[in-house]
């Protein structure tokens, strides 16, 4: 490492490539050292739709965003700081990011003619001074590889395949990240495969060396680890967390975990995951289509599983109906939503918020079921274990809603200690003797009894036609009809009391309330915490429960001048707040298929502030 | 009304306390009866039984049944009856449908549920018409056929069920008739009997919009000579006079009179584990030179989704260990922050 080393507090650093170019394992490295040496950070990967479309093209691009910092921080980062691209397609999709001063670093060995003109470049950017904004760092990293490799006699392709670890292997330079991790890592993937564990890490500490001998970093950087709370850590992915809440809900609750599902982008990983821990008696049902995977979990839940079915927008349209069965059969049911862009098949690896109405009122006729929705990657595992203990203690449906965002994004997450979960109690009901009544409800949460198939006395036909209020027969009668579905209603409302009080950062009155749900938590929290810093009166509200909603939270807008809600859809949290508590809210509706950015934020927030009232 | 344990079961303990709302004379109520009369011989506490069913005239089955019970969506019964049986593969777990249920808005499903043999009773009331909307053709209303929605005649040929069912990998496939009592009774023992999904196809009458559709089988001049009772490792013999047979020239089935030229020693003798049996018997359904064959067409031996899923996480745990979440949580890679 450069002896001349600055202090710095907080990194942007993109990973940009063809798809085959192993930029999102780059990525996972990258992260998993960092997290190692104690920074916070926030990942975001960014993949193509395609899986592999032609190499050098712009549809071909894959990236991987990580911001890491000596602080607190809650996202991936909006302006990049540092820019990896490893060929002229890369460097088109995602030069547009990088910050003016900030530094690229290209692999000049991609940029000939060919790969130019595929990226519609008539000039070569990297020598027609087009990016005199920029520090420029062109590396022939492909003929550098090949040089260190020389001796071993590999084929090209293997060869080619380790430009990665070089550029890896700089940016650890950069920011004095250890190396061990990576070769300790590569020996355990390439067990079997020495001459790819000897190629990759000699690639590595190539692009390390080289950033020591070149000239052209007068120095690298280091970023202190990051005042976190104490306790151990690990790194974690939306996704993943999620399949883990459900899984500690089953192990708490005492129930056996029922997941049907189908594949789609980007709620597969669910399916994926849980199918690993058949040792956990987990059953995975991957379905003939998104209908049946959702039938096959209210049968489940019927029989008394914890029963949960995930997909993406338009797979959460097919499950539509069924989620009225089970509306009107109030049974228990989780159904994860890993919301994407659209409409129909849209932009499917991209992200958006703009299934909030589909979730509020995407049935037929008055069908309430409660939503919920995951604020940061690591929250899903919270967010999950919380809908399936509602569900339960409701005897509901439950949408859980994260986004293509916090699926694949990551931060660090303290371990839960998993006595401190609130419990979830669970009772079947048993016959005593007399006529069971299934639709007989608590007095508190108007929750039916749960009778299972196999209960001896408790024999009962439930369906989709409207029932009867507590005998649960079929009925016809008009009066029954605007009872039950006020009781619906009623029991959906009434878990307003499993909400916590909202948190507000900053002051209780102000100028302006920026309100927000869902993943858009870590933007706005940096946006307003700049501009708390810069002495404005801003302050942050954000709710996880979108219905019900928050008690007290008609109580907070009333108290601040203006209100600004920034949310990845056209509205649609704007319209409802409008709607229910009659204030003057401002959206912020960005559909650009990626995460809102923070500074952007503060802009509006400025420009809301600055204007009279 | 609770049973006492041990005690043995009457047909009386499976009727509910709803009324049943079938048109007068509707075949259903045949189908209904014949069931509630076959369950107490099963073996099975009552509160073991579950049926499921979808939308239609005969979906309403469920309610008329005192155990547990499933009204659920236009087709998709099978896939909750699935979620049922995986959860709880000890039920006995029945799926009741129509041909329009189960073969128009749940094909998907019906050929999904067959294929992956989950052990499911599946029967399947065909009166080749939509009842409860009032008339209008179904997929297995044959060509040409006028209804409400087809005035100038239907223009799409129809499904044969069993040979859906065969199509799909079916390991148990079998037909009775709504009028057969003794017949229909004896086909629920056997479809419940079976290890695997099964599937049983009644033929029923709807007098109010297809009435009379399956009369050459049940009219006491004509049912003899229209229908083919099959019983295992028996000659197929049919007729009014039990002086006809089917007998296979080559590859193709012919009809034969047993009057000197034939004798039973000629005829096909059924084999219901043979497959090309049973697709040369399907094909008599719309074949008006054939009888139609009732009782069981096909059955094999295979495992059960339901048993694989059981043994995969048996193996699974033998192998990784029972589960501990909380070194899964922790994963491989942790750090700690003093
Ligand atoms: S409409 Fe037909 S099938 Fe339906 S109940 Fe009446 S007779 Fe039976």
């Amino acid at each position: 490492m450069s002896d001349n080393t600055k202090p710095i507090k907080n990194v942007v650093i993109r990973f940009a490539g063809d798809s085959g170019d192993g930029m999102q394992l780059m990525g996972d490295r990258f992260t998993a050292t960092t997290a190692m040496v104690g920074n916070d950070l926030g990942t975001f990967p960014d993949y193509p739709a395609e899986i592999r479309a032609p190499a050098g093209s712009l549809a071909g691009v894959s990236a991987f965003q990580i911001q890491f910092s000596s602080q607190d921080i809650f996202t991936p980062g909006d302006r990049v700081d540092v820019l990896v691209v490893m060929n002229p397609a890369a460097l088109k999709m995602h030069i547009q990011d990088l910050r003016p001063g900030g530094t690229l670093i290209a692999n000049k060995s991609n940029f000939q003619k060919k790969n130019l003109k595929l990226a519609g470049y008539e000039t070569d950017p990297l020598t027609d001074d087009s990016l005199n904004d920029f520090m420029v760092l062109d590396v022939e990293i492909t003929e550098l590889v090949t040089k260190a490799l020389e001796d071993m006699k590999l084929p090209l392709k293997t060869v080619e395949r380790t430009k990665n670890m070089f550029a890896l292997g700089l940016t650890f330079w950069m920011y004095g990240r250890p190396m061990e991790p990576t070769i300790k890592w590569l020996n355990m993937k390439f067990k079997k495969r020495p001459e790819l564990v000897e190629a990759n890490v000699r690639a590595l500490k190539a692009g390390n060396h080289f950033g020591d001998i070149s000239e052209v970093f007068s120095s690298s950087y280091t970023v202190a680890p990051a005042p976190l709370a104490k306790g151990t850590y690990r790194n974690i992915t939306g996704n993943y967390a999620l399949g883990l809440g459900l899984l500690t809900a089953s192990e708490k609750s005492g129930l056996p975990l029922f997941f049907g599902g189908y594949p789609i982008t980007p709620a597969s990983e669910i399916l994926n995951q849980l199918s690993l821990y058949r040792n956990f008696g987990i059953r995975t049902f991957q379905a003939e289509d998104e209908i049946a995977s959702i039938g096959a979990s209210i049968g489940a839940a019927f029989a008394g599983s914890l029963a949960v079915t995930a997909s993406s927008g338009p797979g959460i349209a097919l499950k539509s109906e069924a989620m009225g069965l089970a509306v009107i059969t109030e049974l228990p049911l989780v159904i994860i939503n890993i919301q994407r862009a659209g409409p129909s098949t849209g932009l499917p690896t991209k992200t958006e918020q703009a299934d909030l109405f589909q979730a509020l009122f995407g049935r037929n006729s008055e069908s309430p079921i409660p939503v919920i929705s995951a604020i940061s990657p690591s929250d899903c595992y919270y967010t999950a274990y919380e809908a399936c203990r509602v569900a339960l203690k409701y005897m509901t449906p439950i949408i859980v809603l994260s986004d293509a965002y916090l699926a694949s994004g990551s931060e660090p997450w303290l371990l839960p200690n998993l006595s401190d979960l609130e419990k979830i109690e669970v009772k079947f009901t048993e016959s005593n003797g007399e006529t069971f009544k299934p639709y007989l409800r608590d007095e508190m949460t108007l929750a039916r009894p749960w009778a299972i198939p196999g209960t001896p006395g408790l024999e009962h036909r439930i369906g989709g036609l409207e029932k009867e209020d507590g005998s649960g027969n079929v009925s016809y009668d008009p009066e029954n009809h605007q009872k039950m579905i006020e009781l619906r209603e009623a029991k959906v409302a009434g878990i307003t009391r499993e909400i916590d009080p909202t948190e507000l950062y900053g002051e209780p009155i102000g100028d302006l309330l920026i309100l927000g749900w869902g993943s858009t938590y870590g933007s706005i929290r940096t946006a307003v915490k700049r501009l708390q810093d810069e002495g404005k009166s801003v302050s942050h509200a954000h709710v996880r429960w979108v219905n019900p909603l928050p008690a007290d939270l008609g109580e907070i807008v009333l108290k601040y001048q203006k209100i600004l809600v920034p949310e990845l859809n056209r509205g649609q949290f704007l319209k409802l707040i409008r709607a229910e508590y009659l204030v003057d809210a401002k959206g912020m509706n960005v559909v650009r298929g990626k995460p809102i950015r923070s500074y952007r934020i503060e802009e509006v927030a400025n420009e809301m502030l600055e204007s009279g009232r | 009304m609770s049973q006492e344990r041990g005690q043995k079961l009457a047909r009386q303990d499976f009727i509910s306390n709803q009324d049943v709302r079938w048109c007068p004379g509707c075949g259903d109520y045949s189908i209904l009866a014949q069931t509630q009369k076959s369950l107490p011989d099963l073996g099975i506490p009552r509160e073991n039984f579950v049926f499921i069913s979808g939308i239609g005239c005969s979906s309403r089955f469920p309610y008329y049944m005192n155990t547990y019970g499933f009204h659920t969506i236009h087709g998709r019964a099978p896939t909750l009856a699935s979620g049922v049986k995986l959860a709880r593969p000890d039920l006995s777990v029945w799926v009741v449908t129509g041909d329009g249920d189960s073969l128009s808005i749940g094909g998907n499903h019906f050929i999904h549920v067959l294929r992956r043999n989950i052990d499911l009773n599946i029967v399947l009331f065909n009166n080749r018409i939509y009842g409860l909307t009032k008339g209008q053709y179904s997929p297995t209303s044959e060509l040409g056929k006028v209804t409400k929605s087809t005035p100038f005649g239907s223009l799409d040929t129809p499904f044969n069920p069993p040979a859906v069912a065969l199509g799909a990998q079916a390991t148990f496939v079998a037909r009775s008739i709504d009028r057969y009592p003794s017949h229909l009774q004896k086909m629920l023992g056997r479809a419940h009997g079976h290890k695997g999904a099964s599937f049983l196809e009644v033929y029923q009458n709807c007098l109010i919009f297809n009435d009379g559709a399956f009369r050459l089988l049940t009219e006491k001049e004509t049912k003899g000579d229209h229908v083919l009772e099959l019983e295992n490792g028996k000659p197929m013999i049919f007729g009014k006079e039990k002086n006809k047979g089917i007998r296979l020239n080559g590859f193709k089935p012919e009809v034969v009179t047993l009057d000197g030229d034939y004798s039973t020693d000629d005829l096909l003798i059924h084999n219901e584990t043979d497959k090309n049996i049973a697709d040369v018997l399907t094909n008599f359904t719309y074949d008006s030179e054939f009888p139609t064959p009732i009782g069981v067409l096909f059955v094999a031996k295979m495992s059960t989704y339901e048993d694989r899923l059981d043994e995969q996480i048996k193996t699974a745990k033998e192998q990784l260990g029972e589960g501990n979440l909380e070194a899964l949580i922790r994963g491989a890679d942790t750090w700690e922050v003093e």
